[in-house]
């Protein structure tokens, strides 16, 4: 028996009761289509979350000072005077280290071009955008010299590009930092919004060097970044870093803090695989109930097909001709419920996206995930309907009335 | 006329264990049945001759005995084997036409072919489900569905489905129980037109009228054969239904 024939006849069954075989899909095409329009979703949140942070930089190892505190004064990590420049030369040195930058942060209003804008200042080395992972779209970021030389050269973020120099090629022009002109060399590549909400963008970036002894007076840095050479060795980098500062700082208690980006990234994954989880549990619970509705109507369209399967029998059917007919039947329902509910879920998440401007990921691994399933789904339930029609006796089936 | 027959039953019994009386309900028949005969097959109900008939389609197997058919031994053959046989070698015809319904005549008549062990292309299926149709005067009604179509008409498109394969014997179980007479006397009319193209039939009834337009009367009576005689006197279907019109016009005359 052809498969384009047992096909046919499927479909001629199926559109019989277009009702029946419609709510009999209806588990498979909510199921599916519930997990996913919820994959599209999530994996789309989790894709932004992720993107925000690999924007930190590869490989990164982060260096904050301690607590604050001085008498009844107290302040958060980055507040307490305890890195220094020699901290990081020292950092610098260790083994697997590719990148070091001391970080210094204020908050200024800067000028250029008859406009004012207030926006942060950083001071950090020339490995600032390589730690980063981030391009300079246009000049050039300072250099060593500049920083050996405290430098008036700043590399300026997109936002305040455009803020103070609309229409302008701000490379070549000044801006005053704190009344001091700074040369602008560079513009960094836009990198859009951080996990806490912060417009990356809005920054000027200078040698740490000017920034210390410029800008502001100060000894010590807020913190440092390090990268390393790749995400295996970073554990052993971070034990490093910290028994280096530890002996370097001499003191009881430990006034730095080190964090990396693989504990921030493993902290997003965890939530997200567990996500998949529960998504997988509905999933599978679904298609089963799906999968009993179908068992059921093809226990009901057996029983009353009975006649038939005796007059295809008395022609020549052979059990297996029989058996293939039904499970093709049963394939076709779940595997068209299961291509409804695929689309169903991708253009809910699509409308979700639309309206409330979320991101989302057509999650092609699930789609695949779930087409097949409810294909294995069909054969599964159909079996047992699909074998009880083969086993019928002809004179008994064309006697059913 | 061959000496080779299409069935040959030699001393059939079956037994049927139904509870704890044991059925015996065909108890030692032999039967031979050559090409080109048209046989009916006659008992009251009880007499065994559905059981038989459905042993000579390949539906059962006997309990003991042997049955050739067109010189295969079926008596010894398993499921599938059986169908392939019941495939090539018969073409059934039933009281209640079993035709599936909403598919074509058509299809209802293509249907056969798709089982067949020898895969036949779909335009072949057509052209010969067309010719089946054709032969027993339904050419034009191809299109329409079982209940479109009358019960004589829907008997034809049965008769044309049990001839498509080509099969050796075409087997009818009462084929004329669900008609009038008219209709009855027009589809024994096909019968006899198959028979003289040489189609081997056998057909069981238990109407004497129906059984008289056969070559060949076999009777049954408690499991076994009673009388085995040629038929005398046979009725011609054009001859009957001449005849019939000429009453009905007589009554209405006289009306």
């Amino acid at each position: 028996m052809r498969i384009v024939a047992s096909l046919k006849i499927a479909g001629r069954a199926l559109r019989r009761n277009k009702m029946r075989s419609l709510l009999t899909m209806l588990g498979i095409i909510i199921g599916v289509g519930a997990v996913i329009g919820s994959v599209s979703l999530t994996s789309g949140a989790t894709k932004q979350v992720e993107d925000q942070v690999s924007s930190l930089g590869e490989s990164v190892i982060t260096v904050f000072s301690g607590n604050f505190t001085s008498g009844a004064m107290r302040g958060g990590w980055g507040s307490a005077p305890t890195l220094t420049v020699a901290d990081t030369l020292a950092i610098a040195g260790l083994k697997n280290v590719v990148a070091v930058s001391p970080e210094v942060r204020d908050r200024a209003q800067v000028l250029a071009n008859g406009l004012n804008w207030n926006t942060q200042v950083m001071g950090e080395s020339p490995d600032y955008p390589q730690i980063r992972n981030w391009g300079v779209a246009s000049g050039a970021m300072f250099s060593d010299q500049d920083v050996r030389s405290i430098a008036k050269t700043a590399v300026i973020g997109k936002t305040v590009a455009d803020q103070l120099f609309p229409n302008e090629n701000p490379i070549g022009q000044t801006i005053r930092i704190r009344n001091l002109p700074f040369l602008i060399v560079g513009v960094l590549a836009p990198k859009g919004f951080n996990l806490f909400g912060q417009d990356q963008d809005d920054t000027v970036v200078v040698p740490y060097s000017s920034h210390m002894h410029r800008i502001t007076t100060r000894t010590f840095v807020n913190s440092i970044l390090v990268q390393a050479a790749n995400d295996k060795v970073i554990d052993s980098v971070q034990n490093d870093i910290t028994d280096l500062l530890r002996a370097r700082h001499r003191s009881k208690e430990q006034d730095f803090t080190v964090r990396n980006q693989l504990e921030l990234m493993q902290a997003v994954t965890a939530t997200s695989r567990a996500m998949s989880f529960l998504l997988a549990g509905v999933a599978a619970v679904s298609l089963v109930v799906g999968g009993i509705g179908i068992m059921n109507i093809m226990l009901v369209s057996v029983t009353e097909r009975t006649r038939e399967i005796g007059i295809r029998m008395a022609v020549g059917a052979r059990a297996a001709d029989i058996l293939v007919q039904f499970l093709i039947e049963a394939v076709t329902l779940s595997a068209i419920g299961g291509s409804i509910g695929i689309i169903g879920g991708v253009s809910f998440s699509e409308i979700v996206a639309y309206f409330k401007d979320m991101p989302t990921v057509t999650p092609v691994l699930w789609i695949a995930i779930a087409f097949v399933s409810s294909a294995v789904i069909g054969i599964i339930s159909g079996f047992y309907p699909a074998w009880k029609a083969s086993k019928l006796d002809p004179i008994d089936a064309l006697r059913y009335e | 006329m061959q000496t080779h027959p299409v069935i040959k039953l030699a001393d059939i019994h079956k037994v049927y264990h139904t509870g704890e009386v044991d059925v015996h309900a065909v108890r030692g028949i032999s039967l031979e049945v050559f090409p080109g005969e048209f046989v009916a097959l006659m008992g009251a109900s009880g007499s065994g001759k559905s059981t038989l008939m459905n042993m000579i389609g390949a539906l059962d197997r006997p309990s003991g005995g042997s049955y050739l058919l067109d010189g295969i031994d079926v008596s010894t053959l398993d499921r599938d084997a059986l169908a392939d046989v019941r495939n090539e070698k018969i073409g059934f015809v039933f009281q209640g036409f079993n035709l599936l319904s909403r598919t074509s005549a058509l299809e209802n008549v293509e249907m056969p072919m798709q089982y067949n062990r020898h895969r036949i292309q779909s335009h072949e299926q057509r052209e010969r489900a067309l010719a089946a149709l054709e032969l027993v005067g339904l050419g034009p009604r191809a299109d329409h569905h079982p209940n479109q179509l009358s019960g004589g008409q829907q008997q034809r498109v049965a008769i044309a489905r049990a001839l498509v394969n080509r099969p050796s014997l075409l087997l009818a179980d009462e084929p004329t129980g669900n008609l009038d007479s008219q209709t009855s006397i027009e589809i024994m009319g096909v019968f006899q037109k198959l028979n003289d193209q040489g189609i081997t039939i056998v057909m069981v009834t238990h109407e004497l009228d129906v059984a008289r337009f056969t070559k060949r009367m076999v009777i049954l009576r408690d499991g076994k054969i009673v009388t085995d005689e040629a038929v005398q006197n046979r009725s011609v279907a054009e001859k009957e239904l001449q005849r019939l019109r000429q009453e009905q016009q007589a009554v209405q005359l006289a009306s």
